[in-house]
């Protein structure tokens, strides 16, 4: 089952992004295009597990039908 | 702007939801369900969002910066495991008719009944203040519409329109939570109406922050110059505001993800939309990606309102909380603001409305129905309908609730910010976390376990984080909380055992979640569980090994008359639905004896799960037991049971691959029975047309005729052979064998066959062997079987035949070698099944597929046995053994 593979594995990942000590990369006080940089890493990598995400689900087609009933 | 405006507004929206859900539900009866939609399924899990999100979030990130995130990346992580947690426990939930989470709990640990009342007290316990929060949320829009006087205590409770609210959503709610039973507890009208609201929030933030941002100011880099001047707005985008100390208070930061993950999964209305009312499970995917999405979305314009809100208003006394309101209004974009206000009402109504549903299930089902069959008996309510019954408990339920909610707001609501009454309820729910999530993983977990757990894990919950915060609100002394009771500090519910150091959230959720883990764990390994809580257990963990209920084990046992599970499904699901279910007339049926038909074990659990999708699976259990009479299942028939389910599944497959098989006979058979055919006729037919044929060529053509009949007559003859073996009425001749002397014959029958073929044949036989009993004629067809396979595979030209005879012990062994290209090892197993031929379809020789198969049921016959011994690329060696006689009894020694 690689997309369940796939799924923790990116789960997996985004625990660490979202968590100390990593996030801890971007505490610092610099902008980006005039933004604070923590605010910016937080939501660009919120926004590219979400494509992850969105490319896992679309690309491979729909899992065996459910149960009737 | 007027109060009679903003509460026409309010009225006409609710209106508005009203009829979308009305034309929803009619959609849904034509057959034509909107909700069997990804997206908007998606939409509806936007639930999650309430009132908390639309105002709460910006009061969050004015006063800590960006420590308003991690309520929403929880909710990330919990969906990326979307296709590994979630569908599985709707899978579950579908297969099961679970309705509720306290359902599911209960249903996966014995269907126990305690457990399913305590999850639903918790739940109630839990989500009461958060019931307040929206509430006060509807208020506190209400009031700076309208330019109220800010103070709500001032307000007599009969003007109070907070009250009107939480009526029309209690009409709302029971007119779309509450019209029908239905089994699969399933409400299209109020999951379109949800969705709705959640495109409706969505564009109402979106429109607030885009004015904020581009109207008040010149784009978010605007804001953020303006603000990175101030130190205090500066520091809103570190990660050091959030603590108050200067340090980064990661064990915080990593407790909110934790409970915000647990809390997207295991909220009663995110379990209602995620798992009750999902229409399709192949919707999940999409809705995976596109909720997540939604949140973000929701929350981009969170940090530039928030910082633009403080530097607007700056010394001012403006709620931050307010801000998406007050904003607009100081702006005098009225219109704006009235769409906002209207955004923050649909937050606040759609949390409302379906935690209601999802909450006055779990007091109907598992509350109030248990305690009436405890209290009078279920015999007490024999005869009666209990549909309508049924549904006036929900009715008051949902009433009640609110009502509770409302009562909580008018006491306690002003003592606190949104976010800290939300994280309260959000920090009960989590304490359904290991004995959900680890019980559909581990089959050890055990009722002990799930009831010690809760019943640990929500005591602490209550002193550490409940019970503080009822102090804060003066109702009882806050020495307690800083003492500790009767002055000791180390009971100090904030700082238990001197843990000191994590503010109080994280305290409560480790000290709470610590002791919920470990009694769970601990008591379920302490104590084996009972045969119910295996069995249950067994259905849990193994379900998506499962394609669909109708191959699960059924765990029952006993006697059942058909006419009593009738009238038990009728009084509950309603005439119509009731009957329905018997309707497959003789289906499920097995032989009575004098007391009318009786039920089979299918037959009562397809009722009993009916029944659980519309009373729950613990009062469902209670119902079914008081009418069939039922043997107590031990641990060792749940396992016989298994083991007669696997066996069964077994038959099955062998069967369906013997059904398979025959199929491919068949069509393998008549195939070459055309092949002759064929040339017969197209030979036959060419004669005819052609009196003047010229005689060699006619005796040609006859020869080929005969030879094709020839074929065709064996093959019938083999085919006729085959059957008789097997349903055992051949005619057997038996007689003493000289296997030496008929290996001989058989060789010398088919040497025209060889010398043809340039192939050569070596025997290798004892001067003289014993006879074996055996049919002469039979066992010459074996021979010959042998020996033709084995021409058929050798090369032309240089092939080689060994056929070797000896005595081995007490029987006789010959085996036929050739030099063939071998067995391939994948068919090897199957070389004597029957209808099997060796190699593909294509390239291989011509046969029936009988031969081998024939071969080897004439040597079982005669007592012996035949193999294969193959090397891939060694040549084919088949081998048999027969028995030899007893010697008789004067010639041993």
């Amino acid at each position: 089952m690689p997309h369940t593979r796939f799924s923790l594995g990116l789960w997996a990942a985004a625990a660490l992004l979202f968590n100390f000590p990593l996030i801890l990369i971007w505490d610092r006080d610099v902008t980006v295009a005039g933004l604070p940089l923590l605010p910016v890493a937080m939501f660009v990598i919120w926004a590219l597990l979400i494509v992850l995400l969105a490319f896992v689900a679309e690309a491979r087609p729909a899992r065996r039908p459910p149960p009737s009933g | 702007m007027s109060a009679p405006l903003v509460l026409g507004v309010s009225f006409g929206y609710l209106l508005l939801l009203f009829a979308i859900a009305a034309l929803a539900d009619r959609r849904a009866a034509e057959g034509r369900s909107v909700i069997d939609n990804p997206l908007v399924y998606a939409l509806s899990l936007g639930v999650y969002c309430s009132a908390w999100t639309y105002f709460g979030s910006v009061g969050e990130a004015a006063a800590e910066g960006i420590w308003f995130l991690p309520i929403y990346l929880g909710p990330m992580l919990a969906m990326l495991l979307a296709g590994v947690v979630i569908l599985r426990m709707i899978r579950i939930a579908r297969t099961y008719r679970i309705t509720s989470i306290a359902d599911f709990i209960a249903s996966r640990y014995g269907k126990s009944p305690l457990l399913a009342a305590l999850v639903t007290l918790i739940t109630v316990v839990g989500i009461v203040p958060y019931i307040a929060l929206q509430l006060k949320a509807v208020a506190t829009g209400y009031q700076i519409m309208t330019a109220a006087p800010a103070d709500s205590g001032a307000l007599v409770w009969w003007r109070d329109s907070t009250l009107y609210v939480a009526m029309a959503l209690a009409a709302f709610t029971i007119l779309f939570g509450t019209r029908h039973l239905d089994s699969a507890e399933r409400h299209e009208g109020m999951v379109a109406a949800i969705a709705f609201e959640s495109v409706v929030k969505l564009g109402a933030f979106l429109a607030v922050g885009v004015f904020v941002t581009w109207g008040l100011f010149d784009g978010p880099a605007d804001i953020w110059a303006r603000a990175a001047v101030l130190p205090e707005l500066r520091a809103l985008a570190r990660l050091g505001s959030g603590t108050g100390e200067g340090g980064f208070g990661h064990a915080q930061w990593f407790a909110l993800v934790v409970l915000a993950m647990l809390s997207v999964l295991l909220l009663p209305r995110q379990f209602q939309m995620m798992v009750v009312e999902c229409v399709d499970e192949r919707h999940l995917k999409r809705a995976a990606w596109v909720f997540p999405a939604y949140l973000f979305l929701i929350n981009v314009f969170v940090l530039p309102i928030a910082i633009g809100g403080r530097l607007i208003f700056g010394m001012e006394t403006v709620d931050p909380e307010t801000y998406v309101l007050t904003l607009p209004l100081a702006d005098g974009a009225r219109a704006l603001a009235l769409f906002v206000y209207v955004g923050g009402l649909s937050a606040a109504t759609g949390m409302l409305i379906v935690e209601t549903i999802a909450v006055s299930t779990m007091v109907c089902n598992d509350l109030v129905m248990p305690a009436l069959f405890r209290g009078r008996g279920f015999g007490a309510y024999s005869g009666r309908d209990l549909t309508g019954l049924l549904l006036n408990i929900r009715r008051a339920a949902i009433l009640g609730i609110l009502l509770l909610g409302y009562l909580y707001f008018r006491m306690a609501g002003d003592a606190y910010a949104l976010v800290s009454i939300g994280l309260i309820s959000f920090a009960a729910v989590a304490q359904f976390g290991p004995a959900l999530l680890i019980g559909i993983y581990w089959k050890g977990g055990t009722r002990l376990g799930a009831l010690g757990g809760l019943i640990g894990g929500f005591s602490l919950w209550a002193y550490t984080l409940m019970l503080p915060s009822v102090a804060r609100s003066g109702w009882i002394s806050a020495d307690f909380v800083a003492h500790g009771p009767w002055g000791i500090e180390m009971l100090a519910p904030e700082r238990l055992f001197d843990l000191a150091g994590l503010d109080n959230l994280t305290h409560a959720l480790f000290w709470s979640l610590l002791a919920n883990v470990g009694l769970y764990v601990g008591l379920s390994l302490w104590r084996a569980p009972g045969a119910r809580e295996t069995s249950q257990a067994l259905l849990f963990v193994d379900i998506m090994k499962r394609g669909d209920a109708g191959e699960a084990p059924v765990f029952w046992r006993g006697r059942a008359r058909i006419a009593d599970l009738e009238a038990l499904a009728v009084r509950v699901l309603g005439d119509e639905r009731g009957r329905l279910l018997f309707a497959g007339g003789q289906a499920g049926q097995s032989t009575g004896h004098g007391a009318g038909p009786l039920a089979d074990a299918q037959l009562v659990d397809r009722v009993e799960r009916q029944l659980a999708g519309a009373v729950g699976s613990a009062s469902a259990r209670v119902m079914v037991a008081s009418v069939v009479e039922e043997e107590a299942l031990d641990l060792d028939d749940v396992i016989a049971i298994l083991g007669e389910a696997s066996e069964l599944r077994a038959a099955n497959e062998k069967l369906k691959s013997l059904d398979q098989m025959k199929d491919d006979f068949i069509s393998s058979v008549t195939h070459e029975l055309r092949t002759p055919l064929t040339s017969i006729r197209a030979l036959s037919e060419l004669m005819l047309d052609t009196p003047d044929m010229d005689e060699a060529q006619r005796a040609e053509f006859l020869r080929i005729v005969v030879g094709e009949s020839e074929r065709l007559s064996r093959l019938v003859n083999q085919v006729l052979d085959m059957a008789k073996i097997e349903s055992g009425q051949a005619e057997w001749h038996n007689s003493d064998v000289d296997l030496g002397a008929l290996i001989v014959s058989a060789t010398g029958g088919m040497s025209a066959l060889f010398a043809e073929r340039g192939t050569a044949i070596a025997l290798d036989l004892p001067p003289a062997v014993p006879p074996v009993r055996a049919d002469a004629d039979r066992l010459t067809q074996v021979l010959l079987n042998l020996l033709s396979n084995a021409a058929k595979f050798v090369p032309e030209g240089r092939g080689r035949i060994e056929v070797s005879l000896k005595i081995a012990g007490d029987s006789l062994e010959v085996r036929v070698r050739d030099n063939g290209p071998g067995v391939p090892s994948a068919d090897r197993a199957h070389v004597f099944d029957r209808f099997r031929q060796g190699g593909d379809a294509l390239t291989r020789p011509p046969g029936t597929g009988l031969g081998l198969p024939i071969s080897r049921r004439i040597v079982n016959h005669l007592g012996g046995e035949m193999w294969l011994e193959s090397e891939p690329g060694e040549g084919a060696c088949f081998g048999f053994r027969l028995p030899l006689p007893p010697a008789p009894e004067g010639e041993k020694k």
